[in-house]
């Protein structure tokens, strides 16, 4: 591009379409812009306001969500959400989609996800010390889901592993609402210190911008608006704007930076993601009420001919935006020449509440920073209200099946078989500091030097979210409380990634809404504050939209870990015991879905106040060290409960069966609020669930080396395991098709 | 000037990752593919002319960093 | 007893590698630059796991030319103590001090678990603290473990006795179906001639807590200790 041609770019309607802005918002284009734009500028107009960066579909509702406690230090709004874990220290974390790259390459897409996501932690100051993912493919008979799985699993491996971050947890699901669309969200909890925690607000007028890590080539431009579009058919020729990612240098990046952070030079920093340079620097610019010039002549460039259009809308990873103090440039320089990265200053902090980019010496485009950045469109987007379920007649069910073929089934199906293929491609053991691994309710990781531990989880039941929005949302994150507390830690707060389709369907909205009403009531009944988070929409190919997917990644501290739980059982004399009381909910359960062949029903209600109690009642259990095996019941109910603790420490078990109700119910129904706890002492925790007015029964005993339902039918550990652990991996080495 | 050089794995040393596509291509019916060895493609540009020094230096590169000779043959084309 | 961490750009169980020596010296190691060319005084020198140069072009290739390889290489020389584990073994055959390579894992796959090794030597200055034929539980997290060295090597280094450690199930069987990565005979690892420079691909350096659920590593590391002090 000729340094004139970016004002003489006739600026067409089409062009403006081509944006992804519509005709109203053009509108208040120009009248922001006082005169028609530049091309430079459209672009700048159309990362800003897209879905991904403007949250204008969603922000209405986001709003609504408690995000305050004693202990959060920062919520919503910055690049993660910190939270005080005691002792000067702060726990610093954010889950993130990279849904629409990971279908259009799932390596490339789920390693630059894992790389983003990272950045945002590190970015405040703290060290990565645990990764999860929330996983969601199409059906397993899908032609497409072996590769997505394959890639996704690689990709996230090939940039944590080598990061050196281990991947302690997450979940997968499979369903054919996702065949076109599959879900990749990627969390990451970092630990720094209280004191020195960095923020994106810039500060002081004629301070530098300078641009640290790789250089910028033209890795998918207009990514930010590719992933607030629907897929069609022909997606896959979009393959051009995937960035790709390079996690040494990102390694060597995350070294720098904590290197940097380490003295006091640092004003302010920003990591740039999604829309690249523009957003970052609009950020800092609009948080900080400054004004920025920048030489994007001076940025770093890859390859030849890059145009200022190209510079502000590159998504090349591994790239940092930091505020300077002045005077600072070669101190900080010589520490990323260390470490063999690219430092820049380009640009200055002005008076003038203005972006002004500068190309050889010409203004490429000057455009008011508050407008874009806070004043962008939000949308009050009409909504209707998901109807109601019936909920399920355990009498309406067949029968036929009996309860060990049941569990046979369950435990190998898509939904429930083990994913150890997937984990142990993920080195969850790096930094020495693992000590809950994948496959129980939360990964565990101990904080270095301390015996502390930090828990984390990711939860979401996407068919009860389709089922019933707030009932689904409040379960989202009911669970991942229950997640946490069954390890023994005390549930501090979450992130959210809220998945779901095209919003501008009013059903579609109408779960959002509902999702974040429920969502909005758990976090308040439970003291478990949302301090950070991500939405993506529009997840759907030719009108078909996802299952609405919240999914929440939540966090908590274990404060001895010399007193923490996992869910295998460690001895055969144990009392198996349930806390938490049971309706026999059946009502999308997996048990209706895979031996009935039913995907309906009312999901089951979460009482919140039970919740807590019981939620309190097991983590004090755990604490005193009267608890050492937990495992909360989750999909599947309660016989596929104490089977995977089975599994887990290699001890049979007898479950007994009630005197009275459907067997089915008790055994397979998904009520909430639940957990099974191996102990030695029955009548001592019998006792304090009295006390604390939770329900609590003896449901079974551990022992031998077989499952047995009331001295009845009964299938051993070895059968149920080849079941559990097979599925996967031959699923997976299936021919390609 | 363009130095390009192929690195491929010793003939007698397993290669997993050709075996692997080989399996994979007569899945998709590609009956007629008797084996398949993967490599590497390493693409240079030199300075200078003199094509008999840079074949010396790049010979040099290829012993000292760019295959290991325990499990690697390369080769070197000048154009 | 003072034992040094080489940290090359891409390592990353650096810490992991300070903890364990740390625990069985007493002494904090210290930290040595890729791009120093001395060595302090040292009796240990381990070479930690991680992606050095992130695994670009082969695994260890390019840490392996590093100014600091010179430096210890002169020391394995003069007899020093070392330790490659993962990309540190990787490292070590690809900078000449132990023969062979390290290939993609035939599953083609990364791999973290615990796998079970059988100690093959005891008389070596990493094992003393082992029985002969013990089974030990460590870690291992690779993408390249695949052991390849040709025939002649192969049964030099049996002949030698210098396969130190071999994957195998946990009542020591060494079989296909416990190799767990493709190595030529379940290596898991091996000794250079002199003895003083073992190369491994398992973590020991991760199993030496009880909250690992292990602590079979920490003889490895005793052992070091015993033979230099």
């Amino acid at each position: 591009m000729s340094t004139n041609e970016f004002n003489s770019t006739p600026i067409t309607p089409e062009l403006v379409k081509e944006h992804g802005l519509n005709e109203e918002e053009y509108k208040l284009v120009l009248e922001i812009m006082g005169r028609e734009p530049n091309i430079n500028e459209l672009g700048i107009f159309s990362v800003m306001w897209s879905e991904h960066c403007s949250y204008k579909s969603s922000k209405k509702w986001l709003k609504t969500l408690p995000t305050k406690a004693d202990w959060v230090i920062q919520g919503p709004g910055e690049n993660a959400g910190v939270i005080d874990i005691g002792d000067g220290q702060a726990a610093i974390f954010k889950m993130e989609s990279h849904n629409h790259p990971s279908f259009i390459e799932p390596y490339q897409g789920a390693a630059t996800g894992v790389g983003g996501i990272m950045r945002d932690v590190f970015t405040m100051g703290a060290r990565p010390i645990a990764n999860l993912n929330a996983l969601r493919f199409g059906e397993p008979e899908h032609p497409k889901t072996r590769h997505l799985l394959s890639g996704v699993v690689e990709g996230i491996g090939g940039y944590g592993n080598c990061m050196g971050v281990p991947t302690i947890g997450g979940e997968t699901n499979f369903h054919a609402s996702y065949n076109g669309n599959i879900l990749v969200n990627a969390m990451t909890v970092g630990l720094a210190d209280a004191d020195n925690i960095f923020y994106s607000a810039a500060a002081g007028i004629g301070n530098p911008v300078v641009y640290v890590g790789s250089k910028t080539g033209r890795d998918g431009i207009h990514g930010a608006t590719m992933a607030s579009a629907e897929f069609d058919d022909d997606s896959d020729e979009k393959r051009p704007t995937v960035q790709v990612g390079d996690p040494f240098t990102e390694k060597l990046l995350l070294e720098a930076c904590l290197e940097l952070m380490a003295t006091d030079m640092i004003v302010a920093i920003q990591d740039m993601g999604a829309a690249g340079l523009t957003s970052s620097s609009f950020e800092m610019a609009s948080k900080g009420g400054v004004g920025v010039e920048l030489w994007l002549d001076k940025v770093p460039m890859r390859e030849e001919g890059m145009t200022p259009y190209e510079l502000m809308l590159s998504e090349s990873q591994e790239r940092m935006l930091m505020v300077l103090k002045p005077g600072c440039e070669d101190a900080a320089k010589a520490i990323f020449d260390k470490w063999e990265l690219d430092f820049a200053v380009i640009g200055t902090l002005t008076d003038t509440k203005r972006m002004v980019l500068k190309w050889h010496g010409e203004t490429a485009g000057d455009l008011p920073i508050d407008p874009l950045a806070e004043a962008s469109p939000e949308y009050d987007r009409p909504w209707e209200v998901t109807p109601k379920q019936d909920r399920i007649d355990p009498a309406s069910l067949s029968g036929k099946t009996s309860h060990v073929d049941a569990l046979k089934t369950l435990i190998a199906s898509p939904d429930l078989a083990s994913r150890r293929w997937i984990w142990e491609q993920y080195d969850h053991l790096v930094m020495g500091n693992t000590i809950v691994r994948p496959g129980g309710d939360s990964g565990v990781v101990r904080v270095q030097g301390t015996n502390k531990g930090i828990a984390a989880t990711t939860d979401c039941t996407p068919r009860y979210v389709m089922a019933d929005p707030v009932e689904g949302g409040k379960q989202a994150v009911a669970e991942a409380y229950r997640n946490l507390v069954a390890t023994g830690a005390k549930p501090l707060a979450i992130t959210d990634n809220m998945n779901f389709g095209n919003p501008e369907r009013p059903r579609i909205m109408g779960q959002f809404v509902g999702a974040c009403q429920g969502i909005g009531e758990a976090c308040i009944a439970l003291d478990f504050p949302v301090v950070s988070g991500n939405v993506s929409l529009y997840n759907e190919t030719n009108g078909v939209g996802i299952m609405p997917t919240p999914a929440i990644g939540g966090v908590g501290l274990i404060s001895d870990l010399d007193h923490h739980a996992t869910i295998g059982i460690k001895r055969g004399d144990s009392a198996l015991i349930m806390i938490g009381a049971a309706t026999g909910e059946l009502g999308q359960s997996l048990y209706l879905k895979t031996i009935e062949g039913r995907e309906e029903g009312a999901p089951p209600p979460v009482d919140l106040n039970a919740e807590k109690r019981a939620g309190t009642l097991v983590r004090e259990l755990i604490e005193l060290g009267l608890v050492r095996t937990c495992h909360d019941i989750a999909d599947g109910g309660l016989l596929v409960t104490v089977a995977e603790m089975c599994l887990a420490g290699n001890i049979g078990a007898e479950l007994y069966l009630p005197d009275a109700g459907s067997e089915i119910a008790w055994l397979f129904g998904e009520d909430q609020g639940r957990y099974v706890i191996a102990t030695r002492d029955p009548d001592k925790v019998l006792n304090a669930a009295s006390s604390s007015n939770v329900a609590a029964v003896i449901v079974g005993q551990a022992g031998g080396d077989a499952i047995s339902i009331d001295g009845g039918a009964k299938v051993s550990l070895s059968e149920l395991r080849e079941l559990n652990e097979g599925w996967m991996p031959s699923f997976m080495a299936e021919a390609i098709q | 000037m363009k130095a390009r050089v192929h690195v491929t794995l010793k003939n007698g040393v397993l290669d997993p990752q050709g075996k692997a596509v080989h399996h994979a291509l007569q899945g998709l019916g590609f009956d007629g593919v008797n084996d398949v060895r993967q490599g590497k493609f390493i693409e240079l540009e030199l300075d200078g002319t003199d094509a008999a020094k840079a074949k010396a230096e790049v010979t040099e590169m290829c012993e000292k960093l760019l295959a290991n000779t325990v499990i690697e043959d390369y080769t070197i084309e000048l154009a | 007893m003072k034992s040094a961490v080489i940290l090359f750009p891409g390592i990353n169980r650096e810490n992991d590698a300070i903890a364990a020596l740390e625990q069985a010296t007493g002494t904090k190691p210290t930290v040595v630059w890729h791009g120093e060319t001395d060595l302090p005084k040292v009796d240990i020198i381990m070479v930690p796991g991680g992606f050095s140069y992130g695994d670009y072009l082969r695994c260890g290739a390019m840490a392996a030319k590093s100014p600091i390889m010179r430096a210890v290489a002169d020391r394995a020389a003069q007899g020093a103590t070392i330790l490659g584990v993962c990309n540190g073994f990787q490292i070590l055959t690809e900078a000449g001090l132990l023969p062979g390579a390290l290939m993609r894992n035939a599953s083609l796959k990364f791999i973290c678990k615990n796998t079970h090794l059988r100690i093959e030597n005891t008389s070596t200055r990493f094992t003393n603290q082992y029985g002969k034929g013990d089974v030990v539980d460590y870690p291992v997290a690779h993408h390249d473990g695949n052991y390849f060295a040709d025939e002649d090597t192969l049964n030099r280094l049996e002949g030698e006795g210098r396969v130190v450690l071999r994957y195998c199930d946990v009542n020591g069987n060494v079989d296909p179906a416990t190799n767990l990565n493709g190595s030529q005979r379940n290596i898991a690892g091996i000794i250079n001639e002199a003895g003083n420079v073992l190369g491994m691909m398992p973590h020991p350096e991760n199993a030496i807590d009880p909250l690992h659920g292990g602590i079979d590593g920490r003889g490895l590391f005793k052992s070091m200790v015993e033979a230099v002090s």
